[in-house]
């Protein structure tokens, strides 16, 4: 128990950084607001095409946030060389780990909860129409980015061109997190909503993100030694 | 022995191929496929289908690279003796390679078979996604400094459990079957030998690649630690 306690006092700092600079939230959902804008006119806007394309709107939307998010949320750490004193913290790796994961999932949520009715809203889509399904997928898509990319994003902490290589990295990863988030996404924006597709992939999600928390843990502390 | 193990490997590698492709095109018949009620299938391939010796002979051991380089980077990191990241990297190397050889020849046989030149069915998907793994991972080991190692090993393990999530994640199969009623096992008489013989001619040709691929990457690492050893005394600036 008190490793999730340590967890989420590692996470609240995180948040609590967060909530006071408001760097990376306000510069990730203007990023975000920029994408929906750009896809308004990058795609052809009657109803029949938008339904068809807004599933990867939302999710390419969630992989560029998500990264960026990530990218920030890990170099706050380097810059003032904090990440050698948490891992020094007099508690087990594994609760950082979860923490880092807690608060970065909390921040690609944050984006989406805004960039998910900014689509609805600019290309008059009923992305809502089914709004639990739809949450939980993201906020399954979110926990998937959050803990793969803490694993990366803290190995990759010293490398020059991380910025580079934490998408190279990531997305091969990621992408049956994306396809499981597009599908589940179109099923629910169909015009005959497709539920049992909608679920399968909810629980593709499920079992994925679960399999990649578990071989996180496993490795997150092979892989990050200062 | 150890320097024997290359050129021999090499040479075998030589024969087998010259022998494979000569049973290929000279000695195995013509492919007929014949539909499930054993009529004949008019969509048959006939002389295209040769490619499948050097297609799936390539695709064995792409899978089996992928597999030692995962395994030996879990290894690397319980261990952390760095031969076990030699050989990760020097098969992940190759596997690379054989990658591009079977994604290349699956292509020009879709085009044949199919009539596309690519096709998003499972094993199409699941190749062509492993092999973004790996291009990933040559990326980070030339470009990531001196962690490139451990992110490297990381990923090697990340991708290979990633595996039966992207067989799982796409739908329907066209590819011709694997497994026990599949394609491989149920090879006509005149077609199995020149198959096996070219399995085995590219586990040379790996082998051979390996072998060669980790002398280098162990002489880069010597030479790595070297000079790092160097610059600790002093010695180099």
């Amino acid at each position: 128990m008190s490793m999730l306690r340590h967890a989420a006092r590692v996470a609240w700092k995180d948040l609590r950084i967060e909530l006071r600079s408001r760097e990376i939230v306000y510069t990730m959902v203007f990023f975000g607001a920029l994408l929906v804008v750009i896809y308004s006119f990058a795609f052809p806007r009657d109803a029949r095409a938008v339904r068809g394309s807004i599933p990867g709107m939302l999710w390419v939307a969630i992989a560029f946030t998500g990264t960026i998010g990530l990218g920030r949320a890990f170099d706050r750490e380097r810059e003032n060389d904090t990440m050698r004193a948490l891992l020094l913290a007099p508690v087990p790796r594994l609760a950082v780990f979860l923490g880092k994961a807690l608060a970065t999932a909390a921040l690609v949520l944050a984006v989406a909860a805004v960039c998910t009715p900014l689509l609805a809203l600019f290309l008059s889509v009923p992305l809502f129409a089914h709004p639990v399904p739809l949450i939980v997928i993201v906020i399954l898509g979110a926990i998937g980015i959050a803990v793969i990319g803490s694993v990366f994003a803290a190995t990759l902490l010293k490398v020059r061109s991380r910025d580079v290589l934490l998408p190279v990295i990531l997305y091969p990863l990621l992408v049956p997190l994306f396809v499981a988030g597009t599908s589940c996404t179109a099923a629910l924006v169909a015009e005959i909503p497709n539920f049992d597709a909608a679920w399968y992939w909810i629980q593709f999600l499920g079992i994925y993100d679960a399999a990649f928390l578990v071989l996180s843990i496993w490795v997150f502390e092979s892989l990050v030694i200062e | 022995m150890k320097k024997l193990a290359i050129p021999l490997f090499a040479v075998l590698a030589a024969t087998c191929i010259a022998a494979s492709v000569y049973l290929v095109f000279f000695v195995t018949p013509l492919e007929y496929s014949f539909n499930e009620a054993g009529k004949f299938n008019g969509s048959s391939l006939f002389f295209n289908q040769k490619i499948f010796y050097f297609h799936v002979g390539h695709a064995f051991w792409l899978f089996g690279a992928v597999f030692v380089s995962g395994a030996s980077s879990i290894a690397y990191l319980k261990t952390r003796n760095p031969r076990w990241d030699d050989i990760a990297s020097a098969s992940t190397d190759v596997a690379v390679a054989f990658g591009a050889v079977v994604l290349l020849t699956g292509s020009i046989w879709a085009k044949a078979a199919w009539d596309v030149w690519w096709q998003w069915e499972p094993r199409l998907t699941m190749s062509l996604l492993l092999w973004l793994v790996l291009v990933g991972y040559v990326l980070v080991r030339r470009f990531a400094g001196p962690s490139a190692d451990r992110i490297a090993a990381g990923m090697a393990i990340f991708g290979m459990v990633g595996v039966p999530f992207i067989y799982k994640m796409v739908g329907q199969d066209s590819h011709p079957a694997a497994g026990k009623n599949g394609v491989v096992a149920t090879l006509g008489p005149g077609m199995r030998g020149a198959f096996w013989l070219s399995v085995a001619a590219f586990l040379c040709w790996y082998l051979a690649l390996v072998l060669s691929r980790l002398d280098s990457t162990r002489a880069e690492r010597q030479l790595r630690e070297l000079r790092e050893h160097g610059l600790d005394l002093g010695v180099l600036q």
